[in-house]
Formats: C-alpha cells, sequence, structure tokens
C-alpha cells in the first residue's frame, strides 16, 4: 500500500533530519516521493513521526511460559508501544538452544504479522553453562547473537571458549555481567537500603568483577560482545575504559533503571524485584549519564511478563521483573527531558542505536530503508493501569503514574499494525 | 509509594510491623502502657477482660516456642482466644501461598495475626491484604525486624536507666543477619540515644551500618568502654558454615562477653540478651548468671509489652 | 447557669460524714484522675491506716470495641489486701455507673472484700447502670453535652469545673 505520513515532526536520528515534514512509504520502504499519489494518508499534524523503536529484549513468554503471556498478546503490546521490532532472549522453555525451536518461534511471529522477531540462541546448551549450541546452526535458524540471559556461566573455562568459538563466526555475544558467587543468594543491591530492609544483598562488585573478566576475554578472543542490563556506576566506568581501548564491546541499560533505585523499593515492593536489582542513586545517576554520553548504547524495556500471584509474594520470594514494551517510549522521552535531550537524541537510542547492535536496515527513515514507523504525541498523557497495558504482565514500578508520549500509529514493513482509539 | 502502613488515619497503631517509622510519642506510649500491664502480671490474678471474645491467631511461619509462647501467655492474660498455627505443618507446604492462607484464616474471624516468616517484609505484604478490622503484629520476618523484642529491650533499658538522653549503648556480635538489633537501633535512635554501637567483625557488620545512626567498632574492648548497656546478640552454628567466621572459640575469644571485658563498661552496666544464650559463644556464663545480667526480667517485660501492643492495635479502627 | 459548688466544702463535709465509720479494716482506693486527688485528701485527714490505693480502670471498660485501649493508662497499686477489706472506694464524678462497674470488677480480680462503699464528691444523675454512692457531697444536674470535672490547683485546692464534651 502507497501512504503518506503528512505534516508530522519527522525525527530521523540517523540521518539528523528534525523537521515539519512528509513520509512516503511504497512496497513496504520508505521512499523520496509517491508516483501516482497515496492510497492512505496519515494525518501527522502536532504528531512526531519517529523510525519504530527497536528493543533488544522482551520476553515474549513462548515457547513454554505460556500461563504467563502468549505471543499474540506480547506482541500486540509491543505494536501498541510502538516498537517495531524485538530480540527476545534464549530463556524460554526449553530454551532457544535448538534450531527447530528458533525456526518456529520465527514462524509464529512472522504469521502474526506485527512486530520483526529477533531470536538471540543460547550460548550454551539448556543455558547450563557447561556445553556449546550449535551456534552456526541457529544463526542459520535466525539468532541474531547468543547469550545466557539470566543463567549463570560460572566455569570462566567455559566462557573463554564460548566467546572464542562465537568469534571464530564473528557471531556477538550478549551477556549479562553478575559474577555468580557473590550474587548467589542476593535479591537487592547491597547498600543502605538493603541493610535497613533486612535484605540479602547484591554487591555492586559482582557485577563490575565479572565486567572486568569479560572485557578481559574479549581482548584476548576478539569477540564481540554486548554487556546487557548495566546497573552500576562502576560498570559504566569499565565499558568507557573498554571503548575507549577500542574493544568490539557495546551495552545498554533497562529502561527502569534510569528512573528507579533501591529507594524505590519502599514498603518491600515487590514489582521492584528486578535483575539485575535497582541500585544505589548515585549508580542510577552514573546510568542515566552514561547513556546520554553514549557509553551506554542503548535503552531496553527488558519487558518479563511475570504474573500476579508471583509478585503477591514476600520481596525474596517474588519472581524478579517487569512489564516494559509499552512503557519503553514514555520512559524513555521522560529520561531525555529529564537532561534536557534534544529529541533526537533521546529517540537514537531506542531507534538508530540498537540497530547498529542488531545489524538491522530499520531504525531509519532514509529512502530504502524498512517502513517500520512510529507515529505518537509526545506530550500526550498515559496514566499507566493493568487496565491499559496490552501485555499479560501488569508488573510494574509505574503502576498509578502518568507519563507522556502516547503511540497513534505503528506500521511494520509499511503496514499499520496499531492504530489507536 | 505507600504510606506508613502501621498507622491509620489519626496516627494511631493499627499494626506493628516495624520500629523504623514509628515516632517517638508512640513508642513512649507502647512503653507506658506496657507498665501498666506490668502491675496486671505481679498480682495474683494475671487476666484483664479486654480483649474478651477476640481471637488472636499465631501464625508462626518459621518455629519458634519461646516467642509464641510469650505471644501465647500475652492474649491468654488479655482473655483472648488464642490459634496457633504452625505452618510448616501445613498447608504452606503443600504449596499454598501466604496470602491464600491468611484469607482462609481471615474467613474463621480472626482478630489478630501474629507473624513470624523467614522473609523480610512479609507482615508488611499480609497487613496490605487483610479486612479493615484484623490486625498484624510481626513476630520477627527475616533479617529486618522485630518489634516487640526491639519494645522490651527498649522498655528495659528505661526500666534500669530511665533516660535515653544520656546512654552509651552497645550491641555486640551478628548484626548482619539480625531482626533484633536493627529494631532496637531504630527505637534507640528514634528515643533520642546519643551514643548507640555495634561491635563485631566486618563479615557480621551489614553494609553501610553507619547509616541506622551507629559508630560501628570492630574491637570489643574498645567498644565497650563506658557503655552503660551491653546488647549480645545470639550467634548461630550456620554462619560458621557461610564462611563467616572460622569457629566459634575464635568467636567467643574476640566478641565473647565474659566478666574481664564488661569491667571496661561502667560498673553499673546492664547486659542484655534477646535469648536463646549460646553460653560460651556469645557470652561468659559468669556474666549471663551475674549482677549485672537482667536477662531474665527481659523476659517478664516481654509479656507487658505484648500485653500493651495487642491491646493497643486490636482497639484501633 | 448556677454556680458549681466549691469543692474544698464539700470535701470537708465526706471527711465529717466518713470519719464514724472508718476502722481499722478500712481501706480506701482512688479512681485515676479526679478521684486520686480528692482520695488523697480524704485519705490523709481521716488518717486512714492503711496506705492509699489508687486505680485505673483502662484495662475493664466497656467501650473498648468502640474506642480502643485508653491513650496513657496509668497503674493500678493497691497495697495492701483486698480479701475480707471493707473498701471505700473514690471518684470525683458519678454519672452513668460504668466506671465504678469496671472499677468492681477490677477490684474483685485482686480479691474478696467484705464490702464496698462508694465515695463521690458529685453525683450528676444520668446513671445507665444499677449503681449508687453511700457517700455523695452533692447533687447536681449537667446538660448533657458538658463533662463535669475535679481540678486540683497548684496549691492544692480543689475545685469543680465544667468544659464541654467533646
Amino acid at each position: 500500500m502507497k501512504i503518506l505520513i503528512r505534516n508530522g515532526r519527522v525525527v530521523d536520528p540517523a540521518s539528523g533530519r528534525d523537521a515539519v515534514g512528509d513520509v512516503a512509504i511504497a512496497d513496504g520502504r520508505i521512499c523520496e516521493s509517491l508516483a501516482g499519489g497515496p492510497e492512505r494518508v496519515i494525518d501527522a499534524r502536532g504528531l512526531v513521526v519517529a523510525p519504530g523503536l527497536i528493543d533488544l529484549s522482551a520476553r515474549l513468554r513462548e515457547p513454554g511460559f505460556e500461563y504467563k503471556a502468549t505471543l499474540e498478546s506480547e506482541m500486540d503490546a509491543a505494536v501498541a508501544g510502538g516498537v517495531t521490532s524485538l530480540a527476545c532472549p534464549p530463556d524460554t522453555d526449553p530454551p532457544l538452544d535448538e534450531p527447530g525451536l528458533v525456526d518456529m518461534l520465527r514462524r509464529r511471529a512472522k504469521a502474526l504479522s506485527r512486530a520483526r522477531v529477533y531470536p538471540v540462541g543460547a550460548l550454551t546448551v539448556q543455558l547450563a553453562g557447561e556445553r556449546l549450541t550449535e551456534m552456526a546452526e541457529l544463526a542459520e535458524a535466525g539468532c541474531v547473537a547468543f547469550s545466557q540471559a539470566n543463567a549463570p556461566l560460572s566455569d570462566t573455562q567455559v566462557l573463554w571458549r564460548a566467546l572464542q568459538y562465537a568469534a571464530t563466526f564473528g557471531f556477538p555475544v550478549w551477556l549479562r555481567a553478575e559474577d555468580y558467587c557473590l550474587a548467589r543468594g542476593g535479591v537487592a543491591h547491597d547498600g543502605e537500603v538493603a541493610t535497613r530492609l533486612g535484605l540479602p544483598g547484591i554487591p555492586a562488585f559482582a557485577e563490575t568483577i565479572a565486567l572486568g573478566a569479560l572485557l578481559e576475554l574479549v581482548r584476548a578472543s576478539g569477540a564481540r560482545l554486548h554487556v546487557c542490563r548495566l546497573s552500576s556506576a562502576g560498570a559504566v566506568q569499565l565499558m568507557r575504559a573498554a571503548k575507549a581501548e577500542g574493544l568490539p564491546v557495546s551495552c545498554d541499560v533497562g529502561a527502569h533503571y534510569v528512573h528507579l533505585s533501591d529507594m524505590d523499593l519502599g514498603y518491600f515492593d515487590s514489582h521492584c524485584r528486578l535483575t539485575p536489582p535497582l541500585r544505589s542513586q548515585r549508580d542510577r545517576e552514573a546510568l542515566s549519564a552514561g547513556l546520554a554520553d553514549g557509553t551506554i548504547d542503548c535503552m531496553c524495556s527488558d519487558h518479563t511478563p511475570v504474573d500476579e500471584d508471583q509478585k503477591q509474594l514476600p520481596f525474596s520470594e517474588a519472581e524478579p521483573g517487569a512489564t516494559g514494551l509499552e512503557l519503553l517510549l514514555p520512559l524513555a522521552l521522560k529520561w531525555g527531558a529529564q537532561r534536557n535531550l534534544p529529541l533526537a537524541k533521546t529517540l537514537a537510542r531506542i531507534t538508530s542505536d540498537p540497530a547498529r547492535i542488531l545489524g538491522v536496515q530499520s531504525g531509519r527513515l532514509t529512502a530504502g530503508a524498512p517502513a517500520d514507523v512510529v507515529v505518537f504525541d509526545p506530550l500526550a498523557p498515559v496514566r499507566i493501569s493493568a487496565g491499559m497495558l496490552r501485555s499479560q504482565g501488569k508488573n510494574t514500578p509505574f503502576l498509578g503514574y502518568e507519563l507522556e508520549g502516547r503511540v497513534r500509529y505503528t506500521l511494520v514493513a509499511g503496514k499499520p499494525v496499531y492504530e489507536s482509539e | 509509594m505507600q504510606s506508613n502502613p502501621q498507622l491509620n488515619a489519626n496516627g494511631e497503631l493499627r499494626h506493628l510491623l516495624s520500629i523504623e517509622g514509628l515516632p517517638g510519642e508512640v513508642l513512649l506510649g507502647i512503653l507506658d502502657t506496657a507498665a501498666s500491664f506490668v502491675g496486671v502480671t505481679e498480682r495474683e490474678v494475671k487476666k484483664v477482660p479486654i480483649l474478651r471474645g477476640k481471637s488472636v491467631f499465631n501464625l508462626f511461619f518459621e518455629p519458634s516456642t519461646r516467642t509464641r509462647t510469650t505471644f501465647e501467655i500475652a492474649a491468654k492474660r488479655l482473655s483472648a482466644d488464642v490459634i496457633n498455627l504452625n505452618i510448616a505443618a501445613s498447608s504452606q507446604t503443600k504449596g499454598e501461598s501466604l496470602l491464600d492462607t491468611v484469607a482462609n484464616l481471615s474467613a474463621m474471624q480472626a482478630d489478630v495475626f501474629v507473624v513470624r516468616h523467614a522473609s523480610s517484609g512479609a507482615p508488611f505484604l499480609i497487613a496490605q491484604h487483610v479486612k479493615p478490622h484484623e490486625h498484624v503484629i510481626n513476630a520477627g520476618d527475616g533479617r529486618h525486624a522485630h518489634p516487640t523484642q526491639g519494645l522490651l529491650d527498649l522498655y528495659t533499658i528505661r526500666h534500669y536507666k530511665q533516660d535515653f538522653s544520656r546512654l552509651t549503648v552497645a550491641v555486640v556480635g551478628d548484626v548482619l543477619h539480625s531482626r533484633v538489633a536493627r529494631s532496637l537501633i531504630h527505637g534507640l535512635t528514634t528515643l533520642g540515644t546519643p551514643e548507640v554501637r555495634v561491635i563485631g567483625p566486618k563479615t557480621l557488620l551489614p553494609t553501610g551500618v553507619e547509616s541506622l545512626g551507629v559508630r560501628v567498632f570492630h574491637d570489643m574492648r574498645e567498644g565497650l568502654r563506658g557503655a552503660d548497656v551491653v546488647v549480645m546478640l545470639r550467634l548461630q552454628s550456620e554462619r560458621m558454615r557461610g564462611a563467616l567466621l572460622p569457629s566459634a572459640q575464635e568467636f567467643f575469644k574476640h566478641y565473647g562477653l565474659t566478666a574481664e571485658k564488661l569491667a571496661l563498661a561502667r560498673p553499673d552496666a546492664i547486659v542484655m540478651h534477646p535469648g536463646p544464650m549460646n553460653r560460651g559463644v556469645e557470652i561468659d556464663s559468669s556474666v549471663a548468671d551475674g549482677p549485672n545480667s537482667v536477662i531474665l526480667p527481659q523476659v517478664t517485660f516481654g509479656i507487658a509489652v505484648r500485653m500493651a501492643v495487642m491491646s493497643m492495635v486490636a482497639g484501633t479502627s | 447557669m448556677t454556680p458549681l459548688p466549691d469543692a474544698e466544702s464539700l470535701c470537708a463535709g465526706l471527711v465529717a460524714e466518713l470519719r464514724p465509720i472508718v476502722g481499722p479494716n478500712t481501706a480506701m482506693i482512688g479512681l485515676y484522675t479526679g478521684g486520686v486527688w480528692l482520695a488523697e485528701r480524704l485519705h490523709a485527714e481521716l488518717a486512714i491506716a492503711e496506705p492509699l490505693g489508687t486505680m485505673d480502670i483502662a484495662f475493664y471498660r466497656d467501650d473498648y470495641n468502640k474506642q480502643g485501649l485508653a491513650r496513657d493508662p496509668k497503674r493500678t497499686r493497691i497495697p495492701f489486701t483486698v480479701e475480707g477489706r471493707d473498701l471505700l472506694l473514690v471518684d470525683d464524678v458519678l454519672y452513668t455507673g460504668r466506671t465504678v462497674r469496671a472499677a468492681m470488677n477490677e477490684l474483685f480480680d485482686y480479691g474478696r472484700p467484705a464490702s464496698i462503699s462508694l465515695v463521690v464528691l458529685a453525683d450528676r444523675n444520668g446513671r445507665e447502670l444499677p449503681i449508687c454512692a453511700q457517700h455523695c457531697g452533692v447533687k447536681v444536674d449537667v446538660p448533657a453535652d458538658m463533662r463535669l470535672r475535679l481540678r486540683r490547683g497548684d496549691d492544692g485546692k480543689l475545685r469543680l469545673e465544667l468544659e464541654r464534651a467533646e
């Protein structure tokens, strides 16, 4: 279909464009102009037209966790949140360690015709941290990278070999930096809040020790490493130095972590039980600054639907995770506003920057790029409630909050897949 | 962000979940009420009719005979009906969630839930879900709080020393795992105690403990110097297995309370222990049974304090 | 409004009335707070041998379900055996009778007295229970929205006061 999005404020971080204008779409791609006029016109007056959001971590809970959420509900949530491409971690049940499972997931997602799904394959069989997966086979089936999700890989020799093997083929490895032994038993950031609340803590150096080790292994192996969900100021510093050194590394931060700290645990609010834990205000500030100066490449939602039964438990027994696909845009905008950043820079962190890490053509509005577009009202209020969330995960620390940034239209490959009422 | 769940709109105590967050006036009110109940425990008829017709459910998810018994005695002296639930042996192990267990008991007309749980924060979760006429008293949650113990410790200190504003109090031992220590420290700082010290090896002191308003000592002799009150904490044997300490013997040598170390405190210093004591690990028998020890009176005060807390919360609407 | 009676002269009147009946088996208990002040005066002037008892009925009240626990309960002290004793129970104002009912219940948890006589400075009528005072300084009507209280000045002098009830 030939579509013209007219008179919106077109913000394309990749090209630097930020001006009122039109975006033309034909044959599923952005084009300079439409020969023969549009078949549909979308009036974007007063709205922002940007590349569709790219989310590097969203759990769709299929296969295996269908009681928590299904592909349908989560894909609905994704496009309602303006997310047109997402990468899903391998911690499904069974984990994504077999090409058949990856293939099935991709087919299911494709059949739903909503957001594009990029599976991240398991680095080790069953994520058990012992044997390597058939990474080449998995890559052929569609995996864009390899990861352990939140499963530990404590045998450093296995880790070293896994990185070497991935480097052989140039496959990116996405890992969260955490020393399994130091984190063992912990449920909150090891600091004054955990001390007051009597919660076992995970010290920040559990992250920096593991990150230091990972960076050494990158030096030795040449593997491309993407560090997932930074949580501490120390980790930001290490990444800054690693990038300055020229190592092939990148990293992301979860949207919650630039807004919340361990102070938000309040009276043991299990909606704040997250992995990694929310750390101190100093850490939050360093993460926010690191995302602004580009040390942290991008922001993701780390969407993790958890059924309410698993949250209505004492803090240390509750399942970690928060819903996020529908909050990624408003949380990113809030972060950008707080730091007084130009809109293009804010949007870069959820469009062109994650696109670069994923290695995909989307995330830009230049002619020829896939027509993955989001049209949103940057100032429209969004009250976060269980009722307005399409995701089956209603678990969020932001319940009851009013944020800004409401998606009006989402298009994937030139097809409108979401329109707000 | 939730508001303080313990106090109702009139600032009255609806639940007792932790000492932290309670204003000094509320704490003193509890101590004063407890003093009235001490009179009851000293006479022949040790009962008053105030909670007649009310049901107190002891929900102990963590086993404990001592604390449960004192709550039971306290409730019965208030003429309440007491039902003891040893949860470990019942529905919890069948996979029933904490809130479902409470909801089932609520359907049996409970008025007060006395809850002990291994997970910090469990009583707060329960308090968010009980009916308006139901009240929750925290009998100990994980490492977080043991407010009735903290209150009886404060009562004991006030009984022997009267004025908090002139005291030096030393808390010795495994502060990291101690809900008793946290509750007492909050109570002491709220009531204006100028010097609260914690004494222990680094492995047994929680991160950022100074932020609770205490001075940290690793040398017990230094920490005891001039103290008016010495509170010894229990050391559990698991700590040796968790690589926190090498042995009970080495712990006793450096952090156990002996007569020789006690001599560094003030001559009229009182020695307290929440119990049960490990003689020869935290404390020497000569001190535990000696003239400075107020460990047994603590127990009597404990009943009066629990009577006070129960009758205060059960009466708020 | 007619002026309130003079508490000091009422007190003197009660002393005169009670003096003939005080004996070796007599003991006196005052109810907090006004009753204790009155009892302290009566006890001293009657030179009763047994020390004065003081009682707070906080744990025996019948309105716990509505009002909760009274703030700042005082401590009941009965420094003599109740068993077989002739007791003078002293309060400042007798109104509904519920305070006295609670006091008697509490007293019986200490033992079985031989007799209890109620001594009050003022009886303001309005009884809700079958209770009466054996020795009463004055009967006075008070509007239902007002409260009659005994106050003790810094000089130790007693006086009756009216204040608006909450």
